[in-house]
This record gives structure tokens, C-alpha cells and sequence, in this order.
């Protein structure tokens, strides 16, 4: 996020795109309601009716994946309104004109037909958007599992741009993170495309350190490799993983392919607190020291850096997962893993990250601070891209829309869309076990509109057969009007509704991001 | 919420010493600030005043009668008196009053954070004596089978706090007040269940009863567990919101969470996942043991030394036949830094390549 999370309450006008906050960040919108209550207007686009919609003032049900036409329109109708930063973006920006002039193509009527909004709705968000004094913009994975996600978050940064709305209180782009430390995980360069500080990997300083710091001079300059393209290496290139807590083969898109890629290796351990259906696959499994047993470090949405503490004693002999993974290195001889304690690795963590350079094990014990953080004097960083930005100028890019990677046919006729529910959490590893959830959600199932339902023959609780390009699976079908027509809605939680069978059509060419937010199916009776 | 206090400062008099204060802040704000101990039963930092228990009350000089100084701002020059001989009487009868509509003051303080209010007060002012036979006012709701929160509205004073929390913490309006004075309930839409309400179970209701009259029941379960209630300052285990939370264990046990109110991204908040679903971490499916595969698919129990050498001696083979370019590490965007950082070095040192990515493409 570019601003804190006390910064919610504080907008003027709030745009919410692709983000069911109530459901997946709850806590955070209750900052947004706050504000609304204050007087705030609140524009919503998202294909589903969530209960962030409900309570908007102008709410987008676009068509799934036609985000970027949408904004485009917003844009062009900020423009032509003449309700730009004119300061802002001759002292901040640059490509302005280029930008300008792309902008003249893509009216309101122009996107309506493929967002299937209406332009008058369009034009009301834009103005909203334009006139707030300040605009805030939060979003989540709606915005960026698509093929075009690098496009989406650039889209709503040439509309932050153009209005003046970063380095400003209650406004900013803000990206709500949806783990407790996915965040703090890219900070600590557990990403492929840069080392821990988010310094990218092709810069030549920042090798030459690390290459020394790790004693390992034939440290590669650049070459990524994402986890998405060695999935498709496994028993090509790939011959061996090491996972670290992570259910792949129920969380990633494309179930059965990737079931596969991990049964094609040649080794495969795997560091978990259960016996996932992951950890089944891997030739040796480590049991791990979990939350509420592991002393540590997290980094959360708004890039405060915070403490975790170990209250009760681990099960049989389970150990963290630093102990774990610095025993392996030892074992293969790599050097610099004599770590005692949690706080050893923190400290150098810290020592390498220019982001962290302030902190330490001693001071995040006794205060959290949002990053960067340079010096052990600095007070933290709150808000980002104040004055100026880190890069220089915030450039606009020039861009246009594309279709998902998958559209509906005659075949395919019907838009799937994922993601989560209030009250479980990724693949119910967790919440799946914790006791009383099942009071409120014992099963997942397949949100369809309800004149849906009445053309397609189905009643509440009957079961459906859904078919995508790569597999089916069977669900039980529930009306609502959450839904729009034509769209139809799951979420990836239950191991027994593997609804990422169906995924899995596209990814993004620059992040490799799958486009876990669309896909076309067919749907039909089934017998259960 | 109370409006933020602007930056100008005046001065008044409390208890007979001068006191800054700013623009906006009320007396009792003023008084908590300079440390005075004045009861309060109805009153949430984080919630607009509502002055209905009248404990906070204080004389001001020139009022004709003493004014809740919750609700109360602060004036430049006002002179404040927080305790005397006559307001501390019109405290005790109060809470005597209180009590005496309660089935019992003392409650277990599993039962929620602020459940120990009304037991402090009636212990400091000495109001347990029975001086009134109370009628009890509220009902408890026994039908209501939901697994998190109790309504145990015997214990009910209508200070509406869990009401006002509610709306003006989570916006979610899902219990309201039904009917006026003595016959006042908490109750839901048409007093139906939590579940068929708008009720997120998000748990703020219970965390700021002050009597105990809704608990949190999964808590709870250890109330007659041995040991004391020991709490650990920690940050929830799900989303990116990064809410501080308290782990409450007794002995070895976690036995229940509660919010920390001076949490930096959530000032006391939590959703129904942070706030209930934390006995994940003690389920008996946990791994206990290292395991490796056998030949014919099932897994056998190994020691540590054991089990490591596997796993290194795997890698060492791949990386001897097929190279540095062979191996690849998945990080977890659920575990610490200290995993995620010594991830990304065993595979930056050990193999010298940046084939290393976490679960955020997911």
C-alpha cells in the first residue's frame, strides 16, 4: 500500500475495484465504512454484488477481465473534464501528452460494450473519482490474477497520476496483501525477481553484494525463473523442490497439471505443519513449528514490520522453518547458515536489505514501523511517494485493452470467476480445522444468478457438473443474486470442490500472475 | 469514535491542579490523561460516549448537579472536582443498583477482554453487599446454538456497548435494542439467531461486554482448565492486515485469542477467522515427526538426522547429475521472514541461481 491502513478512514471519495474487502480484509473495511458513514462516496467496480457493492454510491457490475476498458473510459472522461493535477503532473510525471491524446479513443459509450455497464455509470464514477479531494484507490487479486494484471494496476496509476492523488493523505493506490506475510515474504527476496530489499536481480551492484555477502561469485545476473514456469519444468529442467508451506496443488490454477509437474520430480521435500495434499506428493515431509509456536517477523499490507511471538511449546518434535531449511543447507555444505536463533537471521536480513537497514530483532521487539526503514534513527515510512517519487517521475503508460485469455462460446458459454469467503481461508488447512467454522460453512458452492437457475433447470442444492478446457468438477448450486447473469462464482477452498481443476487458462506475460479471475465453462445436471 | 483533539490547548482546573487540554476533549478524557480513576461501565475508547451508566460522573463548579464527564468537553478555566465524599456515594448506590439486577458479578475472564469491568468496580466501591432486591431485566438467549458467542443476557446491565460496537466499529448493525427501560433487551432482526442476523461473528461484541454477558464460548471450553490465564502479544495468522492480537494459554494450552485495543492496523478489531479459528495450531492431524516415503508410497516416522540427510542427499544427487540449474525452492507467504529469507539464500548460496519464488502468482 502507498498509505497506512489509519488512512482508510480518511478519504473523500473511495474506489474500490476488484476487492470483496468485507469478506477477505474485514478489519480494513471497517476503516472504509468509517468513512462512508463520515460522508464519504464510495464507487465499487466489481462482477460480483458483494456486500462492498451494496454499499456503494456507484457500483460497476463490469464483465469479468474488462477492468482496463473501464478505467481507459474513467480516464477519458477525467480528461475531458479538465479535472486533472495540472501541477502535480508537470512537477511529477512525464508522457503526459502521449497519454493524453491515447485517452481521446476510449469513451464511456466505447467501454460500456465490453464492461456491459452503463456509460451514464461510468461517467458518475469518473467524475466521483476526478473530484475527490482526496481519492483513494484499494484492490486486490481482482485486479491482478489476470493475464492483463500489469496492466490493471497501470491503469489505475495513470488515473492516481492524473488527478494527484499519491503521496497525499487518504489517498494512494493501495493493493490489500492476502497473507499475513506475503508481503514480508517478496521483502526478504523469496521472489525470483529480486534480492531481499526488492533490489531487482539484473542490477550488477546489488549481484556483485550478494554474490559476496552468500560466498557464491558465480551468483547468476538476472534469469528469473517463476513458479509458474518451473511447474511446467518439472521432469524437463527441474528435478527437484524444496516447498516451504505452501499447498500447491489445491491453491495453484490447473490442478491436474500440477499434481503432475510435482509427481515428475525426482525430489521433492516438503516443509508443513500437516499432511497436505502436497506434502502426500513429496518424497520427505518436515514438520514445522506453526503460529502461536514460532518466535518471528511479519510484514503486513501497509509494510509495517511486526513481531511474532511463540506462546505455546510445538507438537512432538517440530522445528521452524529457518532451523529446518539452514540444516539442509549445512548438510549440502553452503555456507553462512550458522544461525542460532530467529533473531540471528532477522539481524541479517536487515544487514543486506536497504529497506530494513534501520531495523533489527532488538527494535522490532519494542515497536513496529512501516518501511522503508533506512537508518536506526528513522521513524518508518507511513506513506509512500511523498514529494517525490523513488524512481524519479511517476510515468504514465500508454495502454489498451485485450480480452481474457479465455472468452465465452458456444462450447464455454458461461464466465467462472474465483476467490474467498469470510470465513475460510485459502485451502482450509486451517480454518478447515478449527472447530465452529463449520457451523456457518460446511460446504462450497456454485453462486448463480437466480433467473440462471431458472433457464438452466436448477433448484437451490441441487448438484452441477462444470466443465472447463482442463477438467470438472461437481458442486452443489446455489442461487443468489450476488451473481450477475452469466457469471457463476466458487471459491478454492474445499479439497473436495477442486475448483482450480477448472482454471488456469492464462497468466500474465510479465508477472506470470494466473488468471485465476476468469475462465470459461459449461454447466450441467448432475447426479451429485 | 471521539473526534481527534485539534492542537489548541487551553487550561482547566481538576481537582484543584491546572491541566492542559486540547480543543475537542471531553473532561473524562482530560481526567484519564492526568491519571484519575474515574468508573466508567458503558464507555469504549473507540466509540462515541454515550453517558448511560452515570459513573463518570464529576462536579463542575457553578453546575447544579454533577455532569457525566463523558460526554462533557472540556472548557478553558472549568473547575473540576473527579472524586468527593458525595459523588463517590452516588457511585456505590449506582453500581449497588447494577449488581442487583445481576445473577452473578463474578465471571470468568475467558469470557471476554473487558469482562472483568463490572467485577473491579463492584470490588473497589465494596457494591456487593445486597442492599437492593434486584429483578433481573434481561433474558438470555438459550436457543441461539451458535459455536463462538454466548448470550448470556442475565448478566446483561444495557450499557450497549456490543450494540454500539456493532454499528460504529463494523458498520454491521446485526443486534439492536429492543423495547425501553426495565424490560430493555439486546436482542437480533426479529430475535431470531446470530446466524440468521447480520452477525459476522467477528467477536467485538463479546470483547467489550463489561459484565460478561456475551462470552466468547470456544474460550470458554477452558474455563475449568488448571493454571493461569497467561496473554502473549502476537500478530493474526491470516490476511494481510497484520491485527495484533493476544494469545491467551493456560499451561501448554492456546485456549483462545483476544484483540490487543492498541493494535497499530486494527485498534482492538478482528474478523470472525483472527478471532475464532486458532485451534488449528494444537488440531491432533498436526505433524509430529519427520516422515519419509517408502518404496511402496507410504511414509514412516524418521528421526531429524535421519530425515535431513534424505533430504539433503536428494538434492545433492540432482544437483551432481542434472546440474545447479535443477533445483527450485517455493517460500511461503504464511510463515515469518526468517523462512522466507533463509529460503531464498539455500537456493542464492546453494545453487547461485534465483530460482526462488513464493505463493503471491497463486
Amino acid at each position: 500500500m502507498s498509505n497506512p491502513l489509519a488512512d482508510m478512514a480518511k478519504p473523500d471519495v473511495i474506489f474500490c475495484i476488484g476487492t470483496n474487502m468485507t469478506e477477505c480484509h474485514p478489519v480494513a473495511a471497517t476503516g472504509l465504512k468509517k468513512a462512508i458513514a463520515r460522508g464519504a462516496s464510495l464507487v465499487v467496480a466489481d462482477p460480483r454484488r458483494t456486500r462492498l457493492a451494496e454499499m456503494a454510491d456507484v457500483y460497476l457490475p463490469i464483465r469479468v477481465g474488462s477492468d482496463v476498458a473501464l478505467l481507459l473510459a474513467m480516464a477519458h472522461v477525467i480528461e475531458r473534464e479538465g479535472l486533472i493535477d495540472r501541477a502535480f503532473i508537470e512537477n511529477r510525471t512525464e508522457g503526459w501528452e502521449e497519454w493524453r491524446r491515447h485517452l481521446k479513443a476510449f469513451s464511456p459509450e466505447w467501454a460500456s460494450a465490453i464492461c456491459q455497464v452503463p456509460p451514464v455509470d461510468i461517467e458518475r464514477a469518473a467524475l466521483l473519482y476526478g473530484r475527490g479531494k482526496p481519492s483513494g484507490i484499494y484492490y486486490t487479486l481482482g485486479i491482478t490474477e489476470h493475464i492483463c494484471g500489469v496492466d490493471n494496476v497501470q491503469s489505475l496509476c495513470n488515473l492516481a497520476l492524473m488527478t494527484g492523488n499519491l503521496g497525499v493523505e487518504g489517498g494512494g493506490i493501495n493493493p490489500m496483501r492476502g497473507q499475513n506475510n506475503i508481503q514480508g515474504c517478496g521483502d526478504c527476496g523469496a521472489e525470483t525477481f529480486v534480492f531481499p530489499g526488492s533490489v531487482r536481480i539484473d542490477d550488477a551492484a546489488a549481484r556483485d553484494k550478494f554474490a559476496q555477502a552468500y560466498q557464491r561469485p558465480d551468483l547468476d545476473l538476472g534469469q528469473p525463473m517463476t513458479k509458474v514456469t518451473a511447474l511446467q519444468e518439472c521432469g524437463k529442467s527441474i528435478h527437484a523442490m524444496l516447498i516451504d508451506g505452501e499447498n500447491t496443488v489445491v491453491s495453484d490454477p490447473d490442478r491436474i497439471h500440477c499434481e503432475h509437474a510435482l509427481k515428475s520430480l525426482e525430489h521433492l521435500v516438503v516443509i508443513e505443519i500437516f499432511m497436505t495434499e502436497t506434502a502426500r506428493l513429496a518424497h520427505v515431509v518436515l514438520p514445522a513449528t506453526a503460529w502461536a509456536e514460532t518466535e518471528g517477523v511479519a510484514t503486513n499490507t501497509e509494510r509495517r514490520v511486526q513481531r511474532l511471538r511463540a506462546a505455546v511449546p510445538p507438537p512432538g518434535v517440530a522445528k521452524p522453518d529457518w532451523w529446518i531449511i539452514s540444516q539442509i543447507a549445512r548438510r549440502l555444505d553452503v555456507p553462512g547458515f550458522e544461525y542460532e536463533s530467529a533473531g540471528d537471521v532477522f539481524d541479517e536480513l536487515c544487514s543486506l536489505s536497504p529497506t530494513y537497514g534501520g531495523l533489527s530483532w532488538e527494535r522490532v521487539s519494542r515497536e513496529s514501523l512501516n518501511w522503508p526503514v533506512p537508518t536506526p534513527d528513522h521513524p518508518g515510512t507511513p506513506m509512500l511517494h511523498v514529494g517525490e517519487f523513488t524512481n524519479g517521475r511517476g510515468k504514465f503508460r500508454v495502454l489498451g485493452y485485450r480480452d481474457p485469455a479465455e472468452v465465452i462460446d458456444s462450447e464455454y458459454p458461461v464466465w467462472l470467476t474465483t476467490g474467498r469467503r469470510l470465513q475460510s481461508y485459502h485451502t482450509r488447512t486451517q480454518t478447515g480445522r478449527a472447530s465452529g467454522i463449520d457451523y456457518l460453512l460446511s460446504e462450497e458452492s456454485l453462486e448463480i444468478h437466480p433467473q440462471d437457475a431458472v433457464a438452466w433447470g436448477f433448484r437451490d442444492g441441487d448438484w452441477a457438473k462444470v466443465t472447463s478446457r482442463r477438467g470438472s468438477v461437481k458442486i452443489k448450486v446455489r442461487a443468489t443474486e450476488r451473481s450477475p447473469r452469466g457469471t457463476v462464482f466458487a471459491s478454492f477452498s474445499f479439497a473436495d470442490v477442486p475448483v482450480n481443476n477448472l482454471t488456469g487458462s492464462g497468466y500474465d506475460p510479465t508477472t506470470h500472475t494466473a488468471e485465476l479471475k476468469v475462465c470459461a465453462v459449461r454447466i450441467e445436471k448432475s447426479s451429485g | 469514535m471521539n473526534s481527534a483533539p485539534s492542537s489548541v490547548r487551553s487550561i482547566l482546573s481538576l481537582d484543584g491542579q491546572e491541566i492542559q487540554f486540547h480543543d475537542g476533549e471531553t473532561i473524562y478524557q482530560v481526567a484519564r490523561r492526568a491519571r484519575r480513576e474515574v468508573p466508567t461501565l458503558c464507555y469504549d475508547e473507540r466509540l462515541e460516549a454515550f453517558g448511560a451508566c452515570r459513573l463518570c460522573v464529576v462536579e463542575v463548579e457553578g453546575m447544579r448537579t454533577p455532569v457525566a464527564s463523558c460526554t462533557t468537553k472540556a472548557a478553558p478555566g472549568m473547575k473540576v472536582r473527579t472524586t468527593s465524599p458525595s459523588i463517590e456515594k452516588h457511585r456505590r448506590t449506582l453500581l449497588e443498583l447494577v449488581v442487583s439486577e445481576n445473577r452473578q458479578v463474578e465471571v470468568n475472564p475467558l469470557r471476554g477482554y473487558a469482562s472483568q469491568e463490572l467485577t473491579t468496580l463492584a470490588d473497589r466501591y465494596r457494591a456487593r453487599n445486597g442492599r437492593f432486591q434486584g429483578k433481573q431485566s434481561g433474558r438470555s438467549h438459550r436457543q441461539d446454538d451458535n459455536p463462538f458467542i454466548l448470550r448470556d443476557y442475565d448478566l446483561c446491565i444495557s450499557c450497549y456497548r456490543c450494540v454500539r460496537v456493532c454499528a460504529e466499529q463494523e458498520g454491521d448493525y446485526a443486534i439492536s435494542v429492543r423495547n425501553r427501560g426495565f424490560a430493555t433487551q439486546i436482542t437480533t432482526e426479529f430475535d431470531h439467531k446470530l446466524k440468521d442476523s447480520a452477525c459476522t461473528f467477528c467477536g467485538q461484541c463479546v470483547q467489550t461486554c463489561p459484565t460478561g454477558a456475551l462470552a466468547d464460548k470456544k474460550a470458554m471450553r477452558a474455563a475449568d482448565a488448571p493454571g493461569e490465564i497467561r496473554k502473549t502479544r502476537t500478530i493474526c495468522p491470516y490476511c494481510g492486515v497484520g491485527c495484533s492480537v493476544d494469545l491467551m494459554t493456560k499451561g501448554d494450552r492456546l485456549v483462545g485469542v483476544q484483540p490487543a485495543m492498541d493494535g497499530p492496523a486494527n485498534q482492538g478489531a478482528l474478523c470472525i477467522k483472527g478471532q475464532f479459528a486458532f485451534d488449528f495450531v494444537q488440531h491432533e492431524d498436526r505433524l509430529k515427526h519427520p516422515l519419509i516415503r517408502q518404496p511402496d508410497g507410504t511414509f514412516k516416522e524418521a528421526s531429524w538426522e535421519e530425515a535431513l540427510d534424505v533430504a539433503a542427499e536428494g538434492f545433492r544427487q540432482v544437483l551432481r547429475k542434472q546440474g545447479r540449474r535443477a533445483v527450485y525452492g517455493i517460500a511461503s507467504g504464511r510463515a515469518p521472514h526468517e523462512a522466507a529469507y533463509t529460503m531464498q539464500k539455500f537456493i542464492r548460496a546453494g545453487f547461485g541461481t534465483h530460482y526462488i519464488d513464493n505463493c503471491s502468482r497463486a
